[in-house]
């Protein structure tokens, strides 16, 4: 934070002489602290989620601090409803991420490549899936399962999860498909390839960053969502669905634990994908 | 030759024909369903019938205005807090940022690599009656021993604007950071103070991020529950609660459609009315981004 303050204060404090410097010097730290302190204001819950993992706590309640323990990391899974629910997740988010970016991914080709009768009202859907509050999401898929008497369950989440995350990866992608130079599939298709071939070795290759990216956002989407999940879950318990019955009781440290492994190992993908994506740049 | 081109016309139809389909039937059918759900009457034991039933829709208003119109409001004050909250942090960030720009965003972004619902339970962690922040204050005297924060309003809003101000500084930051910087030298070389470079240039060029800022943030928070559901009580009941309710513990399923098909009205409606009064073009740009 120094650094910064330093490194932006001579070019402007020089040439300004005139305005009285002290003044000026004091004001100029005001937004900078009040930036990291906004920071640690984001960071206050997730600092408690970690530290309160390690807490040695004795009854059920994980409230204050009572000494450091790395039990709850030995003891992960000793609660069976708890890793059937983080397992639940895991494959619908698998699974839910799979389909979305197969469908997305042929959805942001259509939109983002040809011009096509009905393509304004396609463009109406993705925005209004996007926008639609989330809780009319799962208060209209709740209807449509009700009214056809479909079981509610696994397939219904996985459904549900598909219909929101699919447009955002569709938009990625339409990005991605936006910005593609047309000379170099027209080049491969000088050199003889077939369209399949130019596809598979030209355009997919240059749109797998949008589609990476976009299978990310959908993974992320899917292991978090609380609200669509809990109209449509039927019997089925997913992670959020959970921790969110557990607040009433009181949240066991392995939800501490989980949600600290789940944090670092976003985190590490998230920086790696910057590393990589800098030196490829360099 | 023919063949191909034939090929080529049908091509954008049947790559975006299987996206499309499940979009029809999971996004835009319920949809449907929910309005025509929230026409018929009778229950869940002998079954409903499509009977014109608009007094669902009177019958909603009648029993949870309170909860309507609570919704909106939180949604108001909490828009206002996250605008106010967020617009130094995206200004500094994006004016004296420097290289370091990309690292202050992810900072700001770390709250959604941990779940949502945990976040929202760790809040009710630091805000509790015998908590780390409550308790030693209770026992050094600064506060008395009744003092309480969860289930009140003061627990809920701070709930949401925690929530939701990332959503608001990402847009405010990108509207700022396309201001170019030799406007404000421009602005101060003609002699404006601080003040009134801000006021006169930069302000007027982040608007569209306010607009955008607005939008994201206000409609998810009128229709959210999950906050209120952890860190509020009974005085601070949302209209997603009462929803959730009604279609899951209540099984009075045309009520609750009638209750979301009011909800999404409004905030439809609220839309509108904000793009007209702010100009059409300027939320169009934002729609666009």
């Amino acid at each position: 934070m120094s650094t910064v303050a330093t490194r932006q204060a001579p070019p402007e404090v020089a040439p300004a002489p005139a305005v009285p410097g002290r003044r000026r010097r004091w004001t100029r730290l005001i937004l900078p602290t009040y930036t990291w302190l906004m920071i640690f204001y984001f960071s206050l819950p997730i600092l408690v989620m970690i530290v309160f993992g390690f807490n040695d706590i004795q009854g059920r309640l994980n409230l204050r601090w009572q000494g450091f323990t790395l039990r709850w990391y030995r003891e992960l899974f000793a609660i069976p409803g708890l890793t059937t629910a983080l397992r639940n997740s895991l494959l619908i988010a698998v699974i839910a991420t799979i389909i979305s970016v197969i469908l997305g991914t042929m959805i942001g080709l259509a939109l983002g490549r040809y011009r096509f009768r009905g393509k304004g009202a396609y463009d109406l859907v993705i925005f209004s899936a996007i926008s639609a509050p989330e809780l009319v999401l799962g208060a209209s898929l709740l209807s449509l399962f009700v009214t056809t008497q479909f079981v509610r369950g696994f397939v219904t989440i996985v459904i549900a999860h598909v219909a929101f995350s699919v447009s955002f990866v569709a938009v990625t992608v339409r990005a991605r498909v936006l910005g593609l130079d047309p000379a170099l599939e027209e080049a491969a298709q000088d050199l003889g390839a077939d369209p399949w071939t130019t596809f598979r070795k030209i355009t997919l290759p240059l749109l797998a960053p949008g589609i990476l990216a976009g299978a990310l956002l959908a993974f992320a989407l899917s292991i978090d969502d609380y609200v669509v999940t809990s109209f449509v879950n039927g019997q089925v318990e997913t992670f959020p669905l959970w921790v969110y019955g557990a607040t009433r009781v009181g949240v066991p440290p392995q939800v501490n634990v989980m949600g600290t492994l789940i944090f670092l190992g976003g985190v590490a993908i998230a920086v790696g994908n910057a590393v990589l994506a800098r030196r490829q740049r360099a | 030759m023919s063949a191909r081109s034939g090929r080529g016309r049908l091509a954008p139809y049947l790559v975006g024909l299987p996206g499309g389909l499940w979009l029809a039937i999971f996004f835009v059918v319920p949809l449907l369903v929910m309005f025509s759900l929230s026409l018929q009457s009778g229950n869940v034991e002998s079954g409903f019938q499509f009977t014109w039933e608009w007094s669902n829709y009177s019958r909603a208003w009648e029993l949870y205005s309170t909860q309507f119109i609570r919704s909106v409001v939180y949604a108001l004050i909490v828009t206002a807090l996250c605008l106010v909250l967020a617009y130094p942090m995206a200004y500094w960030i994006a004016f004296y940022g420097g290289a370091r720009k990309s690292t202050y965003l992810f900072l700001i972004l770390l709250p959604f690599f941990v779940s949502f619902v945990i976040r929202t339970a760790s809040w009710k962690f630091i805000l509790n009656d015998q908590g780390i922040v409550l308790g030693p204050l209770k026992e050094i005297g600064l506060l008395p021993q009744d003092f309480h924060l969860l289930a009140t309003t003061t627990a809920v809003l701070g709930g949401l604007t925690y929530n939701y101000l990332p959503f608001m500084v990402l847009p405010l930051y990108v509207a700022l950071e396309r201001v170019d910087p030799s406007l404000v030298e421009a602005a101060h070389d003609l002699f404006a103070s601080r003040a009134s470079a801000f006021r006169k240039v930069v302000f007027p060029l982040s608007l569209p991020g306010v607009f955008a800022g607005v939008l994201i943030t206000f409609v998810p928070v009128a229709s959210d529950f999950v906050n209120t559901s952890i860190l509020g009580g009974t005085s601070t009941t949302m209209i997603g609660n009462v929803i959730q309710t009604v279609y899951l513990s209540n099984n009075n399923y045309p009520l609750a459609s009638a209750m979301s098909f009011l909800l999404m009205a409004a905030l439809l409606i609220g839309i509108f009315v904000y793009a007209r009064a702010l100009g059409t073009e300027q939320v169009m740009e934002v729609a666009q981004r």
